[in-house]
């Protein structure tokens, strides 16, 4: 005779071990921190090396310079560029009560990376367990970007871009956490390898309801062919905001920034 | 995670947890009415996934630091860091003894600040006037603070 014993969800007393508590504080704090961020912008690709830090970067610093204020979540733990390319010298990071202060750069951003945090040269690494660390991995990277979030002092700004590493995973952790999808800008490469890795970054944050601003496409007129902005753009029916060039002149980035944000 | 007592039907609510620091958990629930108490003990793989989720079993009764499960849990962090000058409690408050201090020196310096800022408050809400190392191993097993 089997025990009869109810469900998880038959058992509807107060949970004082308060784990969903802890849950829900945890995103409130993440919407009452970005309550005075007008726009959260995700930049991602899906592929590596096609240059999102460096269009980020760009675009932080066009705004900035155009008089508004914009901010750099540095969200590729593992390989974080955002402060080399802002030209922010790394700093120790202020903590008052219940904030950590962003550095900001000459022109204004604000930006918070790992690069801040992790020693010059060394990897990312975790305290715990040295076996089977795949298990906890993920999810302390996931509580890092919620961190990133909720415990940054971003203040007002205009636009928080979220430099997001390769693959989708990132992009799923911060529209989890965020209290709306975000706004996303796309950046790939003209070769068709790149085209097919973004059209799977897209697919995956408009099925989350995110709202893509656009395709940029970056290297341009270097020795990649192919034509992955004008194919993206059509298939998902949005702006090709802007064609990156190897070196490309500062009003490059003003002009996306004009277009797109 | 939910403990139902099935001879009483009855959820099973949180009573105690406890740090032994070997990595591994204890968290005790007792069934309201007939006061049996079952512990949940976790090994290290375990007890790490729930500390990577940011949430105590059992809760804190001290508000989150900022970045707290960041800076408890890199261990390639940079010992300049954190600028913890505007940390609270350094005019007045709880004083510690010379073996509280020694055992917070021992402590990284990148997570060190965080650390003192948590004994402290952990002090001054309890009305505590000194700092030992037997407050900091009750404020460790009270708090959640495994590691630390």
């Amino acid at each position: 005779m089997p025990l009869n014993i109810r469900t998880y969800r038959d058992l509807t007393e107060a949970d004082r071990s308060g784990l969903v508590d802890q849950i829900v504080a945890q995103r409130r704090r993440v919407a009452d921190r970005l309550a005075t961020v007008r726009r959260v912008v995700a930049v991602l690709s899906g592929k590596g090396g096609v240059g999102k830090s460096f269009v980020t970067a760009g675009l932080a610093r066009a705004l900035a310079r155009s008089g508004r204020a914009a901010g750099v979540l540095d969200a590729d733990f593992n390989g974080p560029t955002a402060p080399q390319l802002l030209h922010l010298p790394v700093a120790s990071c202020t903590s008052h009560d219940d904030v950590i202060e962003p550095l900001v750069s000459a022109e204004g951003v604000r930006c918070f990376s790992m690069a801040f945090l992790v020693e010059d040269g060394h990897p990312l690494a975790f305290r715990g367990p040295d076996t089977e660390s795949f298990v906890w991995r993920g999810a302390l990277e996931a509580s890092a970007l919620r961190e990133f979030l909720a415990d940054v002092a971003w203040g007002a700004l205009d636009e928080l871009l979220v430099d997001l590493p390769p693959g989708v995973q990132r992009f799923q952790e911060l529209t989890e956490l965020l209290p709306a999808p975000p706004a996303v800008l796309a950046v790939t490469i003209p070769t068709p390898e790149s085209r097919d890795a973004v059209r799977r970054a897209l697919r995956a944050a408009i099925d989350r309801k995110a709202t893509p601003l656009g395709v940029v496409e970056n290297m341009v007129d270097g020795p990649f062919a192919g034509s992955a902005a004008d194919e993206l753009a059509a298939e998902f029916g949005i702006p090709v905001l802007a064609r990156v060039p190897f070196h490309p002149r500062d009003d490059v980035w003003e002009d996306i920034a004009r277009s797109a944000l | 995670m939910k403990f139902l007592c099935v001879e009483c039907d009855r959820q099973m609510q949180f009573e105690e947890r406890q740090l032994p620091g070997d990595g591994t958990l204890a968290a005790a629930f007792r069934c309201p009415t007939c006061g049996r108490v079952v512990a949940l003990l976790t090994n290290p793989m375990e007890t790490q996934l729930v500390a990577s989720l940011g949430v105590k079993i059992g809760g804190s009764t001290l508000p989150p630091q900022p970045m707290e499960t960041v800076r408890g849990m890199v261990a390639t962090g940079r010992d300049d860091a954190f600028d913890d000058g505007g940390e609270t409690g350094e005019v007045r408050g709880p004083i510690w003894s010379s073996e509280a201090r020694e055992r917070l020196a021992r402590v990284p310096n990148f997570v060190r600040g965080m650390v003192k800022r948590i004994y402290l408050d952990y002090a001054r809400d309890r009305g505590i006037d000194e700092i030992t190392p037997a407050v900091m191993d009750t404020a460790r097993t009270e708090l959640g603070l495994e590691g630390m």
